[in-house]
């Protein structure tokens, strides 16, 4: 069991409230996904020729004024670092390829959660409620967020398991459900020179829609290729730096319910995550049916 | 929701929970010991709670005022419950007896494998509706999803509207009636001719769940009964 919890907000003045907004609904998931949460949030962009890196540094102490210091010696004397406990966001004019090569081969201890003109990716073991406050969810700021509170089936509880994944730059994903044939899916990407981090099901699928579009599918023929070539039961929910999306499998074994109003669309695993939003009670709601895909614009 | 257990508000013969300062368990405790005599409950901002009025074994009114999630009244047994929302995953499953009317649309799983009572939704049910259900009567004003009435048993399913793909896979002595149109037909589904007698079960189904339609345009599926035997000329291909 897992939950997630999406949230786009369709008025500009709002994207101030994002975070606050979309709390409960993270901790009113914490039943199917209490040992590890994450978020993705699609913030204001930075420049063009700059990108953004989320980084995680691990349960132990990290020296962050050393990197940063190292940051601008080596990726140029214009790049940024925001710390928020051990997470961190780098923003850099220098390349994403190069910037990850540096950090992988520097500092080993850092993961690279994310990367974009866009997105900001925090993630961790712990209660949802706990995670939130490690990195101050309540005050994301952004178009919309996508975000996910675990429940492990099939891969170990640690930061880097937890969701969401991403691959490529400014998107994301987080599943609830299992795939049957992860395993399949990587033999397929690797020897094409995807590299995969964990041993997660998750990571594959979204490796390969992140894969299908590198190919030139829009996101909506990645997730149809999925429907054939993804095996298992899923509710995908999924980010771009301008887009929401949903799909769940054909058997619908995983939940998922829409609450829209002039104002938002919230997506969550179940209703009692929507409650508390303001004017639910004249919200649209409405379940997704299986194997339609569902888009929001921000 | 508060973890204090606080007593009900009782007037008469009538008791309201506010699930948003009272805990489920409180309210399900009370439905199953405490009435003494009251006849009627009420559930204020239930939220989607799970487990809404489970298990309750008296001939009460229960009224929930918002959505509710997981099983909601399941294995009720004589209790008349109305669910002034939208129903999460497996309603009134394992349901024995009484009604449960659920005004707006149901999540999957509604009806599973509950013996009678009658289960009416006014909206939409989501997939597997009524699976192995087991003597319940179910009315759906809207229409049902994929895999609906798979391997059901006994009882009657009456769907306003349409029904997804492969209904009635695997029937057994279930009567399903249906008014839209039908995606497909399970595995040794079938339509047969509408009789008097099925007239009147949809006239009276429809009636107890206050839905009006015309009963003349109801089709009858149920089962082929060619499973029932193993056929080794079969080739496995129903």
């Amino acid at each position: 069991m897992c939950g997630i919890v999406g949230l786009l907000v369709k008025k500009p003045e709002l994207r101030e409230q994002l975070g606050e907004l979309m709390l409960p609904m993270l901790i009113g998931m914490t039943e199917r996904g209490p040992d590890s949460a994450g978020m993705a949030v699609f913030t204001a962009p930075v420049a063009d020729d700059r990108r953004k890196l989320s980084l995680y540094s691990g349960t132990g102490t990290f020296d962050w004024t050393a990197f940063e210091n190292a940051a601008r010696a080596t990726l140029g004397a214009e790049t940024i670092l925001n710390v928020q406990a051990n997470h961190g966001v780098l923003e850099t004019a220098a390349p994403v390829a190069g910037a990850r090569q540096w950090i992988r081969a520097e500092f080993p201890g850092l993961h690279v959660l994310s990367a974009g003109q866009y997105i900001d990716l925090y993630k961790d073991i712990g209660a949802p409620a706990e995670v939130a406050d490690r990195y101050d969810f309540r005050q994301l700021k952004g178009s919309h967020l996508v975000g996910h509170t675990r429940m492990a089936t099939e891969s170990a509880v640690t930061p880097d398991r937890a969701h969401p994944f991403t691959a490529g730059e400014d998107w994301c994903l987080v599943h609830n459900g299992s795939l049957s044939n992860p395993y399949q899916i990587r033999r397929k990407l690797e020897p094409l020179g995807i590299e995969f981090e964990t041993d997660n099901d998750t990571e594959a699928a979204c490796r390969y829609f992140e894969w299908r579009m590198r190919e030139g599918d829009n996101l909506e023929a990645a997730i149809r290729s999925g429907f054939e070539e993804l095996d298992g039961f899923y509710t995908f929910l999924m980010g771009t730096r301008d887009e929401l999306a949903l799909v769940r499998d054909a058997f619908a074994c995983k939940p998922a319910i829409i609450a829209e109003t002039d104002d938002y669309v919230a997506i969550s695993s179940e209703f009692r995550s929507l409650a508390k939003l303001p004017d639910i009670k004249n919200a649209k709601i409405f379940e997704p049916v299986p194997e339609e895909i569902y888009v929001w614009r921000a | 929701m508060a973890g204090l257990a606080q007593a009900p508000q009782i007037a008469a013969d009538s008791a309201t929970f506010d699930l948003s300062r009272q805990a489920l368990r409180d309210l399900n405790q009370f439905l199953h010991t405490g009435l003494g005599g009251v006849k009627k409950v009420k559930v204020l901002n239930p939220d989607g709670a799970h487990n809404i009025a489970v298990g309750v074994d008296a001939p009460i009114d229960i009224e929930v005022d918002g959505h509710a999630g997981y099983y909601a009244g399941g294995m009720n047994k004589l209790a008349r419950i109305l669910i002034r929302g939208n129903a999460g995953p497996g309603l009134a499953e394992g349901m024995t007896s009484g009604t449960v009317h659920v005004k707006g649309f149901a999540s999957v799983s509604a009806g599973a494998a509950a013996h009678g009572g009658l289960l009416v939704v006014e909206g939409d049910t989501s997939l597997r509706c009524g699976i192995s259900m087991k003597g319940i009567d179910i009315v759906v004003g809207g229409s049902v999803g994929d895999f609906s009435a798979f391997m059901a048993q006994a009882g009657r399913l009456v769907i306003c509207g349409n029904a997804g793909d492969a209904l009635g896979d695997s029937l057994y002595e279930a009567v399903i009636y249906v008014r839209g149109k039908v995606k497909s037909l399970g595995a040794d589904a079938g339509e047969e001719p509408m009789k008097e007698a099925d007239y009147a079960a949809v006239a009276d189904l429809l009636g107890r769940a206050g839905l009006r339609h015309d009963p003349k345009q109801f089709r009858r599926i149920a089962s082929k009964r060619e499973l029932y035997h193993w056929n080794a000329d079969a080739n496995q291909e129903y």
